[in-house]
């Protein structure tokens, strides 16, 4: 057995983002020991770099607001193939965990009568986005990092010890979610500290992903190096399904210009403030690109979309605010016929809205990310922009109101890696709510599967061979230079002995692929082809190797994150090649209507071999995963009698509509 | 713009000791210091340390010293130098090195937990906070801190005395004092913790002589010194005479 340094504690949370740190909190308050493990320092996670707001229908701007019409918002926007559980739950819980932060200490901008301010954003019919300027999401951070350390002084005060009941493990990437002997239930998991190298095992019955999303297998993205799809992949070789992989948002405006900044993240908020966009004619071009379904709700003049953010009541929004799907599609499509901007985007124009006082304070992180790094005052002049990978709707098959992952016991997820609840498409606002509500509900249930199980005296120990190939598989890069001989099938197109790989190089390889082949307009025979670079590249990634030494060493880092990455890539281009239809996040030029058939439908992605290429080389030939398709369920009916039936007909089947 | 080829010098080592490298390498239209760096790591240095995240100034994870001057990698343009300028790159020296770029920044998260929490106040409930923008909006500056610590490392109290890290809990830490003192609802001083007095006694704000060089740091272009420990000083000073208050608003008087 290796010998690794072990703990134990009673839930464990992979992630600190708002998700992680929320499901903390409340492991924590329920009594249990909770450790928290993040792959950068503590208050650094993915969630610092949302920008627009939290949506919750406290109703503070518009009092029409309430949670009713936020569900109907959030199903409209992801095309109603949300779980509408999980849609309920959000809209329902999401105002008490923006006023809860208050209690933390947390400080949103204000209206005039003194409580929290709400701004507009697309797909969202009031004002609903709780925010701080442009920077909402690192006062999440802050304030939910700033209330672990409140509960650690009380902690502190009680036992002499900080950490004697929640501890952040940071700069540490867990590799596997180890299970007990027979297979069945999670017992643990095992990592590695990014810092020293050294490997952990940390037992626990309980076990939270709250890891964020896969952008980082795309070349243009907004993520960080820190969304490698890990919570994906540990669930799926752990034996949990992942659903609707297939949904990826691109947010419609990242940057393009200069090359080292294309696919910084451009808020939306610019829009919600008002921003409008232009083609190369100084054409506001969305007003050609309203699809049918939304027809009845978005101004058709630009007068009117313009009187709108004085008059809502009486004049409808402008299309430049419909969800990101549609916009990043219209955007692509003018780019491509040769009307778009200089450096291959369209124009974003605030500066003629409103003076350059108020840009300055509504959009303060804006203004200064386009000076400082493209030489670009936005109070004076547009910004160029175009579609960036921001978000995927895939994720985890989850229970909605425990977030436990179906089908392995103890483990549970929330946030950007659970699925189901944003559908096809994820509407801005709505991420950090998520966050907010699901990761309070994965905590909460968590702790309560803990305790039963401490209760029940049926603590689970984590397998010692499970530990020993999870060293093992870490360990690979170092000795890939040895030539590792891949087997008969796998030997493929390279001989036995060549030499290793560079990690480095293999990521941009993927990237490169999943950009051009199953981005943001796909088609069959691309999504083939990808299929195929993904298995080869799964080959070779086997054999990336590394230099130095086990500490701090980024590229070892990478070629163990690769696994990850090409698990989720191959995900997504399956299920993205079986469903033949458009609808959200999936754009298919060869299949380009949405179809209420297909509505019922998700595609469920599990692992074809669960020792997951662990034990032997994976076989170039065959995949590594399989999908199955799975009905959704039926949405209740008094959740869609909230809709009116002439809205209904557009995505739901007539057999659906009779019953 | 064209490509060209930049002479680089990056500190390499750990604990034990290391030394500056030679890198010549290739620098494109638009890129900031942090491209270089991944460029060096992909094709030169896979092992080289560095940490980052957002790549858009919002995370403050990728502090180091350019030339010797405190900075975020990622908002360095590399358009600020000259083409034949050698750039030198060295890990935050207030701290201990782990790695190559990497210090180890844990006496922060230190001082940050000695720092008493918001106080909730008594008698309202969730939803029932009621608080003027104009009111909010003094904290609201500090709470834009991005945690990157180039304060902290800049900071000659601690960068060039380590005995005063234990007494001194520097510029971030007490602005963040400052930054609760003026949170319109916080209850600390019902629940019986005096800040202002914590400031001074227990976090060392006497240490500060206000010579703003943490202001001029920040990259998120907080005014720490002006808006948040000068004030705090002030605030303190019924409870304990501060000479470097007297002097502090001779020198803002003059400049206004």
């Amino acid at each position: 057995m290796t010998q690794v340094e072990r703990q134990a504690w009673d839930v464990v949370v992979i992630g600190a983002g708002g998700a992680g740190l929320r499901a903390a909190i409340e492991a924590r308050e329920q009594g249990m020991r909770c450790a928290v493990i993040c792959k950068s320092l503590f208050g650094k996670a993915h969630t610092v770099m949302a920008e627009g707001g939290i949506a919750a229908s406290m109703g503070n701007v518009n009092t029409g607001d309430n949670w009713q019409v936020h569900f109907r918002d959030t199903m409209r926007g992801g095309k109603f193939l949300n779980h509408w559980r999980m849609a309920e739950l959000h809209a329902q819980e999401a105002p008490d965990r923006v006023w809860e932060l208050e209690t933390w200490g947390a400080l949103f901008d204000r209206t005039p009568d003194g409580k929290i301010s709400q701004r507009n954003f697309g797909g969202h019919e009031y004002p609903r986005l709780a925010h701080v300027g442009d920077r909402t999401g690192l006062e999440l951070i802050r304030t939910l990092q700033q209330k672990i350390v409140s509960l650690q002084q009380e902690d502190k005060a009680e036992t002499g010890d900080y950490e004697a009941r929640l501890k952040v493990f940071q700069e540490c990437t867990v590799t596997r979610v180890v299970k007990d002997a027979a297979g069945e239930r999670v017992a643990g998991v095992f990592g590695y500290e990014r810092e020293s190298g050294r490997f952990f095992a940390i037992e626990a019955p309980a076990v939270v992903l709250a890891t964020g999303g896969i952008g980082k297998s795309f070349k243009v993205t907004s993520n960080s190096w820190e969304y490698t799809g890990d919570g994906h992949a540990l669930a799926l070789l752990a034996g949990a399904p992942l659903i609707n992989m297939e949904f990826v948002q691109f947010h419609p405006t990242g940057m393009v210009w200069p090359p080292s900044v294309k696919g910084i993240l451009v808020t939306e908020s610019v829009r919600g403030d008002g921003g409008v966009l232009r083609n190369s004619e100084g054409k506001r071009f969305m007003f050609d690109y309203i699809p049918d379904v939304f027809k009845e709700k978005y101004a058709q003049s630009e007068d009117e979309g313009d009187r709108w953010y004085e008059d809502p009541d009486h004049n409808r929004r402008p299309p430049e605010l419909l969800p990101r799907d549609e916009v990043a599609r219209a955007i692509n499509s003018e780019v491509k016929a040769g009307r778009g901007s200089p450096h291959g985007g369209v124009f974003l124009d605030v500066s003629t809205r409103m003076p350059a006082e108020v840009i300055k304070r509504r959009l303060p992180s804006m203004h200064h990310q386009f000076k400082e790094l493209a030489d670009v005052d936005i109070t004076a002049e547009p910004m160029e922009v175009g579609p960036t990978c921001h978000y995927v709707m895939g994720g985890v098959d989850v229970d909605p109101d425990t977030a436990a992952a179906n089908g392995v016991p103890g483990l549970f997820a929330a946030g950007e890696v659970a699925g189901g609840m944003h559908g096809s498409n994820r509407l801005g606002g709505n991420s950090l709510s998520d966050l907010l509500v699901f990761g309070r509900r994965a905590g909460l249930h968590a702790a309560r599967y803990a305790q039963e199980t401490a209760a029940a005296g049926a603590r689970p120990v984590p397998d010692d061979a499970q530990l020993d190939l999870a060293a093992a598989e870490a360990l690979r890069p170092f000795s890939a230079e040895d030539g590792e001989a891949p087997s008969a099938e796998g030997a493929g197109e390279r001989p036995p002995a060549s030499p290793a790989e560079n990690p480095y190089t293999l990521h941009q390889e993927l990237q490169q692929t999943m950009n051009d082949l199953v981005g943001i307009i796909r088609r069959a025979g691309e999504m083939e082809d990808a299929l195929h670079r993904l298995a080869a590249l799964r080959v070779r990634a086997r054999r990336a190797g590394v230099e130095g030494h086990r500490q701090f060493n980024p590229g070892w880092h990478l070629a163990i994150d690769l696994r990850n990455m090409l698990l989720v890539s191959e995900c997504v281009a399956r299920a993205a090649l079986e469903r033949t239809e458009s609808r959200g996040g999936h754009t298919r030029e060869d299949c380009p209507e949405m179809d209420r058939e297909w509505r019922r439908i998700n595609l469920v992605c599990r692992l074809t071999d669960p020792s997951a290429g662990l034990v032997a080389p994976p076989d170039p030939g065959r995949g590594q995963v399989r999908l199955e398709r799975r009905e959704v369920p039926p949405i209740r009916p008094d959740l869609l009698n909230l809709f009116e039936k002439d809205e209904l007909v557009k995505y739901l089947t007539d057999e659906e509509l009779t019953q | 713009m064209s490509a060209y080829e930049a002479h680089f010098r990056v500190w390499r080592g750990d604990v034990d000791g290391g030394g500056l490298r030679d890198f010549r390498v290739e620098v494109n239209e638009g890129e900031v210091v942090l491209d270089i760096v991944h460029r060096l790591q992909a094709t030169q240095a896979p092992d080289l340390a560095v940490r980052w995240n957002c790549k858009a100034g919002k995370c403050g994870s990728c502090s180091a010293e350019i030339n010797g001057r405190p900075r975020l990698l990622c908002m360095t343009r590399m358009s600020v130098f000259s083409r034949d300028e050698t750039i030198t790159l060295t890990p935050l020296r207030a701290f201990p090195v782990v790695r190559d770029l990497v210090t180890d920044v844990s006496f922060n998260y230190a001082k940050a937990r000695e720092v008493p929490s918001f106080v909730p106040p008594e008698g309202l409930g969730p939803g029932e906070y009621r608080m003027r923008q104009e009111d909010v909006e003094r904290s609201q500056e500090f709470r834009k801190c991005i945690e990157c610590f180039l304060c902290q490392d800049t900071c000659h109290v601690l960068r060039d005395f380590e005995q005063n890290k234990e007494a001194f809990a520097g510029p971030r830490f007490l602005m963040r004092v400052a930054e609760l003192d003026m949170h319109p609802l916080d209850a600390a001083g019902e629940s019986g913790i005096d800040r202002k007095r914590a400031a001074q006694e227990e976090h060392g704000l006497g240490y500060c002589n206000i010579t703003k060089c943490c202001t001029e740091v920040c990259p998120e272009g907080i005014k720490i010194t002006d808006n948040a420990l000068i004030p705090l000083k002030e605030r303190a000073v019924d409870r304990k005479y501060d000479p470097l208050v007297w002097l502090g608003n001779k020198i803002r008087r003059r400049e206004q």
